[in-house]
This record gives structure tokens, C-alpha cells and sequence, in this order.
């Protein structure tokens, strides 16, 4: 860029520093990816070197990354109407469409390569089906179009564990699809809780989520009944190989609290939760996070006591 | 619109470049480490046609 252009107040508005790029990579998804990832590698039977082990976490994460950045140049216009996603760096003006798109198409094959390069080509594939799915399957198909959008789309955030196992074994096994299992049964009522409190955003940005399309009501079921399957999944994974007497005892625990949760919110009415500025669903969408982290958590915790004689059953 | 010396603009530039910059002895360093670490391996052989020189 020639020193010309530094005379134009356009050019201020546009110029982005390096934060504006890493807010393309969605951080905060990010640590979600990161997190479970590294669950999938420990809790998997083979060890990997640490230093590979973090270079596979990373890119990993890098391609997590890259879906966040595809999925904010295709979304530009939504995140534009909705107050949540306003700020982002596209719809901001401070990174155009097409910087975005390139960014994330160069991050997306540079971190498939690379993981395959060091670990295995499973991994690598399964890195690369994931942002597919995530940016082509979620993001430009399924989001505009139906309200079970979240309910298939959850599955792009369910493969990190399954890629961090990938990595470490070269392989597939049933563990690895509990784990899957775990996220996906996981994203619908944490996404819908979300939906009930944002709910003039997904209006406004014609979302077809299932607050938009079915009402509230039918939205205040669906995360109950979803919750109850999550519950009857997360509990009967502590009596499998990745399982153990502290995931069970977590288990318990938690899934007691988010079954609770979910009641509260199936029971509500919308008066009531109105007057409250649904602070029952801004609690259960708060836990959700606990939840996963917690439960993900006890199973590297089991994985990490097995040396030591203890740890799963 | 004059711009200072240290201008807002020239700040985010600088970040930009210097995140950049770290962004990229970061990965050397990493694909030093990996290098390391695969040829360390037991598993590790060299090519055939190598090997023979």
C-alpha cells in the first residue's frame, strides 16, 4: 500500500490490525475445539509425542479456525441485523468479504496438510470433512434453510474429540464416536436456550431457528426432550471404556442439574420468563458450557489416572 | 484529516506485522520441533535411494 493512502479516513476504517483477524477465527469456538480435541488425544490408548501432540491440537484448532472465518464471509449479511454479531470484523467494515474468504480457504488447507503431515492422513481427512461440513453443509445449506439446522449442523463441532483420537491412533473406534455423540446431543438445547433469549436477532436476520419457525412453546419441549436423550448418552458413557467412577460421579451431578435446567425452561411460560429477561434460559445456556467442559474434563481425568493403577473400570 | 506521527492506523499496522511476525517464528519453531522429533523416532527410515549413498 502506497503512503498516498494514508490520507484517506476510508482507509482508517478499513485497515484491520491482528486482532481482527484472530476475532475471524471465533476464539471463543475456538477453546470448544482446543478443549475436546485434547480430551480425544489423552483419552486415547496410544500416546503421542508432546510435541506432536501440540502441533495436531494446533492444527486442529487452525482448521476450527478457518470454519469460523469461511462461515463469517458467508454470513456477512446475517451477522450484519443481528445484535450478537454486529461487531464481527466483516459486517464492522474493518476486513471485506473477499480477504475474509481467502484467509479462511488458505488457513483450511494449510492446517489439513499439516496435520496430516504430522500425525495421519485420517486425521487430515476427517479435519478436512469437518470444515466442509461445517462451511458447505451448516453454514450455506442447512442454516438458511431448515430449523433443524442446529440438530445436523451440531456435528461439525462434534469431530474435534473424534480428530484428536484420529491423530493419536490412525483410527476409528466406538470411543471416539462417544465422545462425537457427547457434543452433538449437546449442541441443540444449548443453541435453542440461546435461541429463546436472542430471539429478536434470529427474527430479524430471517433464521429459520426453531423459535422462528415453531414458536417458543414447541422450542421449550424440544430442549427438554433433548436434554433427557443427552442425559441418558452422557450418563451411559461413564459405563464404557472412556468412562469411569469420577465421569460417573460428574455425570450424576451435572446431568441432574441441566435435566433441572431443562424442566424449568419446559415449565416457564413465556410471561414469566419475560418479566425475568429469561434469566432460567441465560442460566441453563451457562451451564451448557459448564457441562461440556466438566464432562470432558472427567474423561481426561480418567485417562489421566490410569498410570497410576486408577482411572476407568 | 493530518495524521500524527503515531497514528491510530500506523498502531494496527504494527500490530498486524508484529502478530505476523511472531505468527511465523512460531511455526518454524514448531516444524524445527516436529523434525526433530520424527527423525528422533524409532520408526524413522531414510528413502531407500538415500540411504544407499
Amino acid at each position: 500500500m502506497s503512503d498516498a493512502s494514508l490520507n484517506t479516513t476510508q482507509t482508517q476504517a478499513t485497515e484491520a490490525g491482528f486482532g481482527d483477524y484472530f476475532a475471524l477465527l471465533k476464539p471463543r469456538v475456538m477453546t470448544l475445539v482446543v478443549f475436546t480435541a485434547f480430551v480425544g488425544l489423552v483419552a486415547a490408548p496410544v500416546g503421542l509425542h508432546p510435541v506432536v501432540a501440540f502441533a495436531a491440537i494446533l492444527f486442529i484448532a487452525v482448521g476450527g479456525g478457518a470454519s469460523g472465518a469461511l462461515n463469517m464471509w458467508w454470513d456477512a449479511d446475517i451477522d450484519a441485523v443481528m445484535k450478537r454479531t454486529a461487531k464481527r470484523p466483516i459486517p464492522a467494515g474493518r476486513i471485506s468479504g473477499d480477504e475474509a474468504f481467502g484467509f479462511g480457504m488458505a488457513l483450511a488447507g494449510f492446517s489439513v496438510v499439516m496435520l496430516a503431515l504430522a500425525t495421519n492422513f485420517l486425521a487430515a481427512a476427517l479435519l478436512a470433512f469437518t470444515i466442509f461440513f461445517y462451511v458447505v453443509v451448516y453454514t450455506m445449506w442447512l442454516k438458511r434453510w431448515t430449523p433443524q439446522n442446529i440438530v445436523i449442523g451440531g456435528a461439525a463441532g462434534a469431530f474435534p474429540p473424534m480428530i484428536g483420537w484420529a491423530a493419536a491412533t490412525g483410527t476409528i473406534s466406538v470411543e471416539a464416536i462417544l465422545m462425537f455423540a457427547l457434543i452433538f446431543m449437546w449442541t441443540p438445547p444449548h443453541f435453542w436456550a440461546l435461541a429463546l433469549f436472542t430471539r429478536m436477532d434470529y427474527d430479524n436476520a430471517q433464521v429459520p431457528m426453531l423459535t422462528v419457525t415453531h414458536g417458543r412453546r414447541a422450542t421449550r419441549v424440544h430442549i427438554l426432550v433433548y436434554t433427557i436423550l443427552l442425559a441418558a448418552l452422557a450418563i451411559g458413557t461413564g459405563f464404557t471404556s472412556v468412562g469411569g467412577p469420577v465421569y460417573l460421579v460428574v455425570a450424576l451431578y451435572l446431568n441432574a442439574r441441566f435435566l433441572k435446567g431443562a424442566y424449568d425452561i419446559w415449565r416457564r411460560s413465556e410471561e414469566r420468563a419475560e418479566a425475568d429477561k429469561y434469566l432460567t434460559e441465560r442460566k441453563f445456556f451457562k451451564a451448557s458450557l459448564v457441562y461440556l467442559f466438566a464432562h470432558f474434563g472427567a474423561i481426561a481425568l480418567e485417562a489421566a489416572l490410569v498410570p497410576f493403577g486408577l482411572g476407568g473400570w | 484529516m493530518a495524521l500524527s506521527r503515531q497514528h491510530e492506523l500506523h498502531k494496527r499496522r504494527f500490530s498486524r506485522n508484529l502478530g505476523l511476525g511472531l505468527v511465523l517464528v512460531g511455526f518454524v519453531a514448531l516444524i524445527f520441533g516436529l523434525t526433530v522429533v520424527k527423525v528422533s523416532n524409532e520408526d524413522f527410515a531414510m528413502p531407500t535411494s538415500e540411504g544407499a549413498n
